[in-house]
């Protein structure tokens, strides 16, 4: 049996109008706070985002993501905090 | 009103279009007030519902969950729970749910739905959702979620005979427990079920005309995207003086009419002095302003209203960390160029405390309308009226000058407190950005409406009373016939400047200038009407009185002293309102006291090195 071929990398390293799939998220990593507001914008395991626009040149940052209908945007440090995987 | 109006309650996510429900269900009678001991706006109306009884409703904070996040959200949560100071337990509950995003709309509705609340749904946005090509069942929602679901289009006032019937069928059976559903665990599962209820109520999804994804294609590219807000920002300011001409010759005309009319039909006496000089003039070279302001709020509403600030936010928050604050804090600097008051107001979506009030410190030095007053006359006076390139007057380069100044200081000044007072782990930025909109003109007009009246009753009452007692303290006492000494020098406002001038003599300022800042702190503009209630006072004769602001200025001022008084004004805190306004969202007096020290601070530094290298260059 031939298991998917996946890609794993965090979120902030996602290319342009790539999908993928949360794995998980590094909740130690950020406020307790800052946690409850990713989890508001919808931003949790097992979603799927797609990156959509990424901020001006030179600095390509904050990131623009697709999460279900809404739009969020999040800075690469917090993103770096939260792992992908690209189905195959 | 009567005391027992029941109380509805609007709550949802930001950007569910709760606002303009609001405005559609209430019209204009609306009262904005706060919630006691938190800076957290209430806004509340009344509405007739169609058996004519009233009801008052209340637009709550939005809110992504009753886990709250920020201070507005814990407001939320309390109203809904019936455990807010000052506010009854709600008697229904309107969420407002965007259709086009049920998935993560619906966890909060999911949230307050448990809590066995007399509950209503409005499934608002219908028309964008199904621009979007998304097909929704509002019955099979309803059954899923076993509470009332009204489909409406608040901003085409769609669908709220429904809704109003709904609440009132709602508040008859107010004590039955209908919900059926049991929502699951928070967090995971919460989610999982908001997913499959969306899923349940779509039935159909094309790919539609994904038209606000395309516009930002263009808006959110990392070249144009940046090019667009500066075009847009360099419109607006253009568009502030060039729209403005025409009503502010109006205004003038106006003035010079009224005055006229009270020469002709009262005597020479206290009176008439009063009225014109005092009164007319004073007032009238303030109220002049009204226009400009309220261009620069209209381009401030349709950049909200269409969704593009978010945008705006997300080009500048890279930009905004470089000296510790986010994209966030873009939105309440740039309204802070119309007034620093709503800009600070609009400082309670940083959800980061530290952000919050480095934004809010660093506010008034955005370059306010008030100041342009100020600015204009010295820069009408003292700056030639001459072109330095194709198209590029001089004049203008100097006022832009001045706002790149404020910018400049706020920037410096934001990271300076960033690495020592509001010192704090970096900032995040992490942001809902809603699909554009048509603003809708009846909100944008009501918005313009209300922030008019703040000015004119500003105008009417501190401005007014600062200008009315200047003009007193510098009519009386009456200087005697033959006296050597001007009117001004011996009136009791002139002996209050002597004593200041020498305080700011270093720094190029004269007598005049040390009397115009008195009042002027009531409100930056007053010093205008102040320079000009006093040079009509000193004035010696008809003739001289008659000689324009301008010509005064350009007879008692040198060069450098003027450009002092200008960089004086980039940074000094003269308005009453700001460290009132600061002091509330604050909660004390530390924070308001520390931004007068500082600004005050800077104002003598940057008036001072104004000043002596104008003087060593020989101006």
């Amino acid at each position: 049996m031939n298991a998917p071929v996946t890609l794993a990398l965090t979120l902030d390293r996602l290319a342009m109008r790539q999908r993928a799939e949360i794995s998980s998220i590094d909740w130690d990593a950020m406020s307790e706070n800052e946690g409850a507001r990713l989890r508001a914008l919808g931003l949790d395991e097992g979603v799927t985002v797609e990156k959509l626009h990424k901020g001006m040149f030179g600095f390509n940052d904050p990131i623009a993501l697709k999460v279900g209908r809404m739009m969020i945007a999040i800075r690469k440090s917090h993103a770096a905090n939260i792992s992908v995987v690209i189905p195959a | 009103m009567s005391e027992t109006a029941p109380l509805i309650v609007l709550a949802g996510n930001p950007n569910a279009g709760k606002s303009a429900l609001f405005n559609a269900l209430t019209g204009a009678r609306q009262k904005i007030a706060n919630y006691p001991g938190v800076t957290v706006e209430r806004k509340s109306g009344h509405f007739q519902l169609a058996n004519g009884r009233p009801v008052e409703l209340v637009d709550l904070p939005g809110s992504y969950s009753l886990d709250p996040t920020s201070p507005d959200e814990a407001v939320t949560r309390s109203v809904i729970m019936g455990e807010q100071k000052g506010e009854r337990q709600p008697d229904a509950i309107v969420i407002v749910l965007d259709a086009a995003n049920l998935d993560n709309h619906l966890r909060f509705a999911l949230e307050v739905i448990a809590l066995g609340r007399p509950v209503l749904i409005a499934l608002n946005m219908m028309d964008l959702a199904e621009r979007d090509g998304l097909t929704l069942d509002p019955a099979k929602l309803e059954a899923e979620l076993g509470v009332p679901v009204i489909p409406t289009v608040a901003v085409r006032s769609r669908g709220l005979e429904l809704l109003s019937a709904a609440i009132e069928t709602r508040l008859s059976e107010k004590n039955e427990q209908l919900t059926t559903i049991v929502p699951k665990e928070r967090g995971q599962g919460l989610r999982k079920q908001a997913k499959e209820i969306a899923n349940m109520a779509v039935v159909a999804e094309t790919a539609g005309r994904r038209w606000s994804e395309r516009a930002d294609a263009v808006f959110l590219h990392p070249f144009a995207g940046p090019i667009i807000l500066l075009a847009i920002m360099f419109v607006m300011f253009q568009a502030v003086f060039a729209w403005s001409e025409a009503p502010i010759g109006w205004i003038e005309g106006a003035g010079e009419w009224a005055a006229a009319a009270v020469e002709a039909n009262l005597g020479e006496g206290f009176l008439r002095d009063f009225l014109i000089e005092g009164a007319i003039g004073g007032v009238g070279s303030v109220v002049v302003f009204l226009p400009q302001i309220l261009i620069l709020f209209l381009f401030i509403l349709l950049l909200e209203a269409s969704g593009y600030m978010t945008r705006a936010a997300f080009i500048m928050d890279r930009l905004m960390a470089s000296v510790g604050l986010s994209g966030r804090s873009f939105i309440p600097l740039l309204s802070s160029f119309a007034c620093a008051i709503p800009g600070i107001m609009a400082t309670r979506s940083i959800a980061d405390p530290k952000d919050r009030l480095t934004t809010i410190l660093v506010a008034p030095l955005m370059t306010c309308a008030a100041r342009l007053p100020v600015y204009a006359i010295i820069i009408g006076a003292f700056i030639p009226a001459r072109d330095v390139g194709e198209g590029i007057g001089l004049q203008g380069l100097v006022l832009f000058g001045l706002y790149i100044f404020g910018i400049l200081g706020a920037m410096i000044v934001a990271l300076v407190l960033r690495s020592t007072v509001t010192k704090g782990p970096n900032s995040g930025f992490l942001m809902e950005m809603p699909k554009y909109q048509l603003p809708r003109i009846r909100d944008i007009l009501l918005g313009l409406w209300q922030r008019a009246w703040i000015f004119l009753r500003r105008a009417g009452t501190i401005i007014f009373a600062a200008t009315v007692v200047l003009w007193l303290m510098l009519t009386y006492p009456k200087v005697p016939i033959d006296s050597p000494v001007s009117q001004v020098d011996y009136s009791a406002a002139g002996r209050i400047a002597n004593v200041i001038e020498p305080v700011v003599a270093p720094i190029g300022f004269n007598r005049d200038m040390a009397l115009a800042l008195i009042p002027a702190m009531a409100a930056r503009e007053v010093a205008v009407a102040a320079l000009a209630t006093t040079y009509a006072i000193d004035a010696p004769d008809e003739e001289a009185e008659a000689k324009s602001l301008t010509e005064r200025l350009q007879s008692r001022w040198s060069l450098p002293t003027a450009l002092a008084f200008l960089a004086w004004f980039v940074f000094a805190p003269q308005c009453i309102s700001t460290i009132a306004v600061t002091r509330r969202e604050t909660n004390g007096w530390k924070w308001p006291m520390f931004m007068l020290g500082y600004l005050f601070a800077l104002a003598y530094a940057a008036a001072g090195i104004t000043y002596w290298s104008a003087v060593a260059l020989g101006l």
